[in-house]
């Protein structure tokens, strides 16, 4: 897009005539390379050029060959008189002359953004190309036919939640309306929006770009492809199913596409695959190396590779509710101590809605136990033993997620254990052993899987669960409120360090939840017996509190939803909060209590 | 299977219960007979009957086979009900819930159902619980599955007179092994099981109140307060007044398991004798599911 960017020394301008239109083509990739290797033809928006695809065209011309054009009445590309020739029609026998040109025997693979990507769907889904489009990786650009029978299946059902998610695109799609105006939409490219776009680019979805000497004309003669065909398409869509393998990349955080209008896409393609990034809407801008990973790995599989397990991940499959995608579909989630407790609810939760889960556990058995019921919830799932302070376990741990699975996208360091007593009677050892599960587990954890998340770039979330003991001192409670003092203060730190990755960090400080944990707490300095009393004590004032481990992982995923930085459980949680803070000395009166059990 | 209980003289106990053959064989017709009910009725369910036609018609069918009383009418559960889920599942009034009463709930495709009635043919009451699903449910399957280990544990237990109260303590862990709610709780008292008594055997039909048999609940507060003296309960759970060793006479087992929407049991009746304990009958529907599934001969090997 800026200036100063200047295609790679290999790459070779073609311009190819269709119909009214000429076509500039950049071809990036060694000519010496062989006709045979995959080619990708990169097809931009509105309101860019061709340019805005400079930062993947590098890494994907040293495997591919790769052509990037510029849709016409773009960058280098004539424009036709007439608005009626921004029609789809057109568009799409744009992209077959300039298939015919590059790649005249070959199938190529389409990667497109934007109104490239509507285009790309016209191009999928109708005869004009048919047998000579391999794959089909879409960056937010819905088929305007599709959403045109999801604007009507909305409509017809009258169903107050539906008309609130066509309401939610209205407003996603406020521009399109304001680009129909006469005069003012050109206009107000010509007075200055040009200049003030890269600005706006850079203020509201954080991508640094310059200048385009073309924006002017790229801003303004895109208007024609609203204009030609959004209101056509929308009020009289017309069915387009297609048989390409179509790899659906979604930002999370478009602000021009809502992702309910995906909903029901699965009914047009034969093989849907889908990922989702927590990302805005110039994905090739601000996650470049993520775009470069997602569509080659997408054209070597469609080209006859191994699917990578990230890939089969995001595989859609079956229709209608059956591919009614959880939340969490195409995710991956690890979960430490996910053999019982809260860990095992969490990991249930997550696969309910779609995600793939990793049960970690000391107790394999355990483990695989609560794999089996994630697999009966319909997840895809395994269960590892680990003993999660042990930094060589852990390691071999992260090493076999990240070569069998790919990047996690949700980290749950929920492993911990029980320890009560006072401090002098908290012996080195007992402080080796609640230390090494209750916080190396989540430093090991949140290290070696934050490595992970940071190097995929696609963002993520890590959840450690500390306590409500966190902010509660006690002196029945020394050991165990230390440790989860220190996974708190631990998380605040990383969140601080992982904002600018788009990776959460969430610390869970729940109340008293009834887990098996009370069953194994140990209880410093008293005897066997006197333990198991207390431990029996302790266990009915759990189950009389009637908290349950669910109540947990609900709030854990609200939490994930909602993007909150932190989530109390229970209303002892609460209190003790706010306790905390309303009256510390108060707190420190408290903390002096015994409680017989 | 163990007919030999009558030999077993003892002192019976605190109880005092000596089970006579002919008692046993007694209980046996009614236990079977109320499988039969289920068992038909089940074939005889469509998508869209209520509970509360399902349980009309096992209450018609065991009118019709010669049941003159019962220990509480025929309750039948669809859906997301077979776990106690929602209102349902609201512990309050010591767990007599109304919602536990078969209401306007249809039967859909893929839906799990409970069965569940409880006769007396001839003075001999059974208490019985049926799971099913019209078509298939994986989670169903599974949790049927599973209740095996809660038949072979409740049983092990018993006959190494454990606290009664301790081996509801079990069960409540193995649930928590395995990752299921132990929807008994939400019974009356949350019991894990009940005790039945032999009643007069006579033709007249009898009086039931709000779906409990008068006379059974009659015998049930007569154990009540005869276990308040002698130190035991009537009605088996994990708390305090659990917490003796098992008392001889006839239990009615009804571990019940929840997993997400989806709900399964079964109850038999339990034969404990003053030294030795085991189930009334080894030829009911989830014995036969195991063995068809090939599940019994493994368990019984292990």
């Amino acid at each position: 897009m800026g200036t100063d960017i200047k295609p790679p020394p290999q790459a070779q301008t073609l311009r190819v005539r269709s119909g009214e239109v000429e076509l500039a083509i950049k071809v990036y990739g060694a000519a010496d390379q062989t006709d045979r290797q995959p080619l990708i033809v990169l097809v931009h928006g509105y309101p860019d050029s061709s340019q805005v695809w400079h930062k993947v065209v590098d890494p994907l011309s040293a495997r591919y060959r790769v052509a990037a054009y510029d849709v016409r009445g773009a960058g280098d590309s004539s424009a036709p008189a007439h608005t009626a020739a921004y029609e789809l029609d057109h568009l799409v026998a744009d992209l077959a002359a300039v298939a015919d040109a590059v790649s005249p025997e070959q199938p190529i693979h389409l990667v497109a953004h934007d109104w490239g990507s509507i285009q790309g769907w016209e191009a999928v889904s109708t005869a004009r190309l048919r047998g000579r489009i391999a794959s089909f990786t879409s960056i937010s650009g819905p088929s305007l036919d599709h959403a045109g029978y999801w604007v009507m299946q909305r409509l017809r059902s009258g169903a107050p939640g539906e008309l609130a998610k066509f309401a939610n695109q209205l407003m996603h799609s406020w521009y399109i309306g304001a680009f129909h105006l006469p005069l003012a939409a050109p206009l107000a490219w010509k007075l200055g929006l040009d200049q003030l776009w890269p600005k706006l680019l850079e203020r509201f979805e954080g991508i640094h770009t310059e200048s385009s000497p073309s924006q002017t004309r790229d801003g303004q003669q895109g208007l024609n492809l609203y204009r030609a065909n959004v209101a056509r398409r929308l009020l009289a869509p017309r069915e387009r199913r297609t048989s390409v393998p179509v790899q659906l990349v979604v930002p999370t955080r478009d602000r021009f596409v809502s992702l309910e209008l995906l909903e029901g896409i699965e009914q047009w393609v034969e093989r849907l695959w889908r990922r989702d990034v927590g990302a805005g809407h110039w994905l090739q801008l601000s996650h470049p190396e993520l775009v470069v990973r997602y569509v080659s790995e997408f054209v070597d599989f469609t080209s006859g590779g191994e699917e990578p397990a990230g890939l089969h991940r995001a595989q859609v499959r079956g229709f209608g509710e059956a591919a009614a995608r959880g939340r969490y579909a195409g995710k991956l989630a690890i979960v430490t101590g996910g053999g019982s407790g809260i860990g095992r609810e969490t990991l249930l939760a997550l696969a309910e809605q779609g995600a793939e889960v990793v049960a970690a556990d000391i107790d394999l058995a355990a483990a695989r136990r609560s794999a089996e019921l994630a697999e009966l919830l319909g997840a895809t799932a395994h269960a590892r033993k680990v003993d999660v302070g042990d930094a060589k376990a852990m390691e071999a741990f992260a090493a076999w997620v990240a070569a069998e699975l790919g990047a996690p996208d949700l980290v749950v360091n929920n492993a911990g254990i029980g320890m009560a007593g006072s401090f002098l009677d908290t012996s080195t050892a007992d402080w080796d052993k609640i230390l090494h599960v209750n916080l190396w587990g989540v430093i090991h954890g949140s290290r070696l899987f934050g490595k992970q998340m940071v190097a995929a770039g696609k963002g993520g979330h890590i959840v450690n669960v500390a306590s409500a003991l966190a902010f509660t001192p006690t002196r029945m409670l020394a050991a165990y409120a230390t440790t989860k003092a220190a996974v708190a203060m631990l998380s605040d730190c990383l969140r601080a360090e992982l904002a600018g990755q788009g990776i959460q960090v969430i610390s869970v400080c729940p109340g008293v939840i009834d887990t098996p944990i009370t069953g194994s707490t140990r209880f410093v300095g008293v005897s066997e017996e006197e333990q198991k009393r207390r431990r029996d004590g302790a266990r009915r004032l759990y189950q009389r509190r009637n908290l349950k481990p669910q109540a947990v992982a609900a709030a854990i995923l609200k939490a994930i939803e909602q993007r909150k930085p932190e989530v109390l459980v229970g209303s002892e949680a609460h209190g003790a909060r706010l306790l905390s803070r309303l009256s510390p000395a108060l707190t420190r009166r408290l903390a002096r209590m015994e409680l017989s059990l | 299977m163990s007919q030999d209980a009558g030999r077993n003289g003892g002192d019976g106990g605190n109880a005092g219960w000596d089970p006579a053959i002919a008692d046993l064989d007694g209980f046996r017709r009614a236990q079977r007979l109320a499988y039969r009910c289920a068992e038909t009725i089940a074939a005889q369910l469509r998508p869209g009957i209520t509970e509360r036609e399902a349980a009309a018609l096992m209450q018609r069918w065991l009118a019709a086979n010669g049941a003159n009383d019962c220990f509480h009418q025929p309750f039948a559960w669809f859906g997301d009900r077979t776990a106690f889920r929602g209102f349902i599942g609201v512990r309050h009034l010591g767990g007599f819930n109304p919602a536990f009463y078969p209401g306007g709930r249809k039967l859909e495709k893929n839906m799990p159902y409970i069965l569940d009635c409880a006769p007396t043919l001839q003075g001999y009451t059974a208490d019985i619980g049926y799971s099913g699903c019209l078509g298939s449910n994986r989670i169903l399957e599974k949790l049927m599955d599973d209740l095996l280990e809660y038949r072979q544990l409740i049983l092990d237990l018993v006959r190494q007179r454990k606290h009664l109260s301790e081996i509801s303590q079990a069960v409540d862990r193995l649930c928590a092994r395995h990752g299921y709610e132990p929807r008994h709780k939400a019974y009356p008292f949350q019991v894990l099981a009940h005790r039945v008594e032999k009643l007069e055997a006579d033709e007249g039909r009898h009086l039931s109140i709000l779906n409990f048999g008068v006379r059974n609940i009659g015998k049930l507060v007569g154990d009540l307060a005869r276990g308040r003296r002698e130190g035991w309960s009537p009605l088996w759970s994990s708390g305090q007044p659990s917490d003796h060793p098992p008392t001889p006479g006839l239990w009615a087992v009804e571990p019940h398991l929840g997993f997400r929407g989806v709900g399964a049991k079964w109850e038999e009746l339990l034969v404990v004798t003053a030294e030795d304990a085991f189930w009334l009958d080894e030829d009911v529907p989830q014995v036969r599911r195991w063995s068809s599934r090939g599940l019994l001969p493994l368990a019984q090997a292990a």
